[in-house]
């Protein structure tokens, strides 16, 4: 038997934890489908700290960059510091932006 | 509270402590990680709801017995669940159909409960149907998924049905108590409930494409005190501790 079939696929797992806020990646977990990753993800990951939305995406869809890219991707930005806000004030009642 | 209303709300929570007891046992031996993890959940789940019975049964009787005491201080014939939750956990598949059987009918009977004029039954019941409804889910979708899937997954699915499916009628069959509790409204009917369990099961069989099995001999005697030879083993080991070490505290 391959391994493929032995072991289940690899789903991330993002949870919004309050209405407004951003889904964020909290871990993977194995799981035979879709719906079994979001009642898996709901005894992993959120039995101390509710949320208000599971999203469980299989990880052999995500295409990452390759750490070689490192310097091609990010580096270029450091030494243009027009590209960031750091010339704005922000006013105190904004708060954290 | 009058003895009758007790020896109701000890069925409640035995059916949950022992079958609590049970899923226990599967920490650290899950299939995969996450369903050990699941597993566990629901242990924790079951075990929290029948402590909560046990303290207002310790409070009512004022006697000075405690939640532990009523939980790790009686014997087999003085527990009142019903035999399908002590029953051995065989495999995965045993276990999920039997989380299944109990969670549907348990759903039903909170449902139910609702509506009680106990206050603490009524109120017990909206607490303990949000996690009963995950229970149910859960278990259910284990079911569809080794019925309609490999072979093997079926055949464990199938062997767990003639395997237990003798144990289900205890739950939907009432006897003197449970007419008693419908007629003082603190319980329900359950002739009502045992059609609406039979459709639910039926569907899910049906989903998994499982043969609903044929009319059997049904065993029953739990509510009552009589139990498999299996209780005894699990109430050695759960209440080891408390009975060796009387009043051992951590």
């Amino acid at each position: 038997m391959s391994n493929e079939k032995k072991n289940w696929p690899l789903w991330e797992i993002f949870i919004r934890s309050k209405q407004g806020l951003h889904h964020k990646h909290v871990g993977s977990l194995h799981a035979p489908d879709a719906a079994m990753a979001i009642e898996n993800a709901r005894d992993v990951y959120t039995r101390r700290m509710e949320g208000v939305s599971i999203w469980v995406v299989p990880a052999a869809q995500i295409t990452a960059s390759s750490p070689d890219d490192k310097d091609l991707l990010f580096d270029p930005a450091n030494d243009k510091i027009y590209r960031h806000p750091t010339f704005y004030n922000i006013p105190e009642e904004i708060g954290h932006m | 509270m009058d003895q009758h209303t007790h020896n109701y709300l000890l069925r409640l929570a035995d059916n949950n402590l022992i079958l609590g007891q049970r899923m226990a046992q599967w920490c650290g031996h899950g299939p995969v990680l996450e369903e050990d993890i699941a597993m566990t959940n629901i242990a924790l789940d079951l075990i929290g709801q029948a402590t909560l019975v046990y303290e207002h049964l310790a409070e009512a009787e004022a006697g000075g017995r405690t939640a532990d005491d009523i939980a790790f201080l009686r014997d087999a014939h003085q527990f009142y669940n019903v035999q399908l939750v002590e029953l051995p956990n065989g495999d995965f598949a045993r276990t999920t159909l039997r989380m299944f059987f109990f969670s549907t009918f348990q759903s039903l009977l909170l449902d139910e409960l609702r509506t009680s004029t106990d206050a603490f039954v009524s109120g017990f019941a909206a607490k303990a149907a949000k996690e009963t409804a995950y229970h149910l889910r859960h278990s259910a979708d284990w079911v569809i998924r080794m019925g309609d899937g490999t072979p093997e997954s079926r055949h464990r699915m199938e062997s767990a049905l003639s395997a237990l499916w003798a144990y289900t009628g205890e739950m939907l069959t009432p006897d003197a108590l449970d007419v008693q509790m419908q007629a003082a409204a603190i319980g329900p009917d359950l002739t009502i409930l045992a059609p609406a369990w039979t459709q639910k099961v039926k569907s899910v069989l049906e989903e998994a494409t499982l043969r609903f099995p044929a009319d059997t001999h049904m065993y029953s005697g739990g509510k009552n005190g009589r139990h498999t030879e299996h209780l005894g083993y699990i109430l050695a080991e759960m209440q080891f501790l408390p009975r060796a070490y009387p009043g051992l505290k951590w």
